[in-house]
């Protein structure tokens, strides 16, 4: 007989069958709408997009029980400034980026510092489908199902020094390919930081894969972060630079509005931002909110690395 | 009204108010349209131009709108005293009307469509989060000017009292534009442009800066 032991963070069987009926009802039909505007927008204004390879990759355990959000709506309702403030910008700009080949550059506290090829770093015979929740700081979240492999797993091969305590990430900051690094919506590069033992925390993880597919460029090809029980920003995307070091960066957003974005920004319904309430999230394809859980639902997982931890000073 | 004035078109006042103000009247109302059209397309499921976050696109949407309009209704008289025609006046009752629509749209759109009439969480809003505190600031101020653009209040309250009151329609310019301003993350172009438009029509509207381009 299987015994199946149902960890916190998973749905129940039974509310996941109910759960996903519901959505599909309004997934079916928002891809439907999607599909309509599909054809008509990016045919006009935009290039065609480059072709996305197949990838192979296991299931894991890593599903909350929910049905990803539709392909369109990942793919075209986007937060990538690089290509525009707008959300479909991105799916509309994004075709200059040229994701092959990719290197990134590694240096810091690491054994082993280097500018790596992207298939140096990220074992392409490991990946791992992942269903992540997804909560954006602007109060609307989606599910995705990620490919890609443990972040631990990279800073393995690079080997960590016993002086590094964050990692710092920075996305490509290419004016050819990217138009909206023309205007300084935000300090460019855009750059992220965890701390150590959220890196190597098993949540975190390296996405190179969408919907069985290479991670298509708006979404942040080829390598991007997925840390789901932090805001979609912490999520830092085209990943080119990888560095470890003892101080604790400062990130973009940070830098930007420094009352509005922490270091941590771990998702927190109690703690709102200056602008907006954090209490409720649109769920892509619901019409009313739905509650937003502390850390996103993922507390289980992580909680136990900010015990004692004031998390509305740092937030 | 002096005809002769009219340097720039020789349309006729009778003109302008026959046939010109139904085609401005149709063409504002246009955007709100397209989106009762959208909307209604929407809960219908139907394949609809208002994307992913339907709430989050009706709310800008109709910001957007009201936003421009409100600019249109400021910039009547700067254009009147530019081409030394009133005739873009007899507009400016009808423009500042729209503006103060689509500013009932957009609070409708936030009411009901995004907040889905929670008074308990809206009033938190309003009260905590500044940039919805300073738009409501700003819808309040309007309503006085929209409930007193009829000639019967003219008469009751003088033209002089009239006009001062409605010069309260430049502090919800700026109210309109910081809320925009806040409402971005980032530093954005957009609502910069917007703010950079307003203050040209308010420097417009000094003689001084008048006679510097001129026109005087």
């Amino acid at each position: 007989m299987l015994i199946k032991r149902k960890e916190k963070w998973q749905e129940s069987e039974n509310s996941v069958t109910g759960e996903n009926a519901y959505l599909n009802r309004r997934n079916i039909l928002l891809g439907a709408a999607a599909a309509g505007a599909a054809t008509i927008i990016p045919s006009v204004l935009a290039q065609p997009q480059r072709k996305l390879n197949a990838l192979s990759a296991r299931k894991t355990d890593y599903s909350p029980g929910e049905s990803p959000s539709p392909e369109e709506a990942i793919t075209q309702y986007n937060n990538y400034y690089e290509f525009g403030t707008g959300k479909s910008d991105p799916a509309q700009n994004a075709w200059r980026l040229q994701p092959k080949p990719w290197s990134i550059q590694v240096d810091g506290l690491v054994d082993k510092p280097a500018t790596y090829g992207i298939e140096d770093l990220i074992d392409f015979n490991a990946l791992e489908e992942r269903i992540y929740r997804h909560r954006c700081v602007e109060a609307w979240s989606m599910v995705m199902p990620w490919i890609g492999v443990p972040l631990s797993s990279v800073l393995k091969k690079i080997g960590v020094q016993s002086g590094a305590k964050y990692v710092r990430f920075e996305t490509l900051a290419d004016k050819e390919q990217m138009p909206g690094l023309r205007w300084p919506v935000l300090d460019w590069p855009y750059t992220e930081a965890l701390r150590m033992d959220e890196a190597m925390n098993d949540l975190s993880f390296l996405v190179v894969g969408l919907y069985g597919k290479e991670l298509p460029n708006q979404n942040g090809a080829p390598v991007r972060l997925a840390v789901p029980w932090k805001y979609g920003f912490k999520h830092v995307k085209s990943i080119v630079r990888i560095s470890l070091t003892e101080e604790q960066p400062v990130t973009t957003w940070q830098a930007s509005a420094p009352r509005e974005y922490g270091f941590y920004s771990n998702v927190n319904p109690e703690v709102s931002h200056p602008r907006w309430s954090q209490a409720r999230e649109r769920r892509i394809g619901e019409f009313g909110r739905r509650p937003t859980e502390m850390f996103n639902g993922y507390g289980e997982l992580v909680a136990d690395m900010y015990a004692g931890m004031d998390l509305a000073r740092n937030f | 009204m002096p005809e002769g004035m009219n340097t720039v078109t020789s349309i006729t006042t009778n003109q302008l108010r026959r046939y010109g103000k139904p085609i401005v009247f149709l063409a504002l109302l246009v955007p709100a349209i397209w989106l009762t059209w959208n909307w209604w397309l929407a809960f219908q499921y139907q394949p609809n131009g208002l994307g992913f976050n339907p709430q989050e696109t009706s709310n800008r949407f109709t910001g957007d709108w009201a936003m421009r309009i409100l600019l249109m209704s400021l910039a009547l008289s700067p254009l009147a005293k530019l081409i030394k025609s009133p005739k873009p006046i007899l507009f400016r009752r009808m423009v500042g009307l729209f503006a103060f629509f689509y500013v009932c749209l957009h609070i409708t759109s936030y009411v009901w469509l995004d907040m889905l009439f929670d008074w308990v969480e809206l009033w938190a809003d309003v009260m905590k989060r500044l940039y919805i505190t300073v738009g409501f600031a700003a819808f309040l101020l309007f309503i006085p000017l929209a409930v007193t653009s009829t000639k019967g209040w003219i008469k009751r309250l003088s033209a002089r009292r009239w006009q001062t009151l409605h010069r309260s329609v430049y502090v919800i310019g700026v109210l309109v534009i910081v809320h925009f301003i806040m409402m971005r993350k980032g530093f954005q172009a957009e609502p910069l442009i917007y703010a950079g438009i307003l203050a040209t029509l308010y420097l417009l509207r000094v003689k001084r800066v008048r006679a510097l381009l001129g026109r005087a």
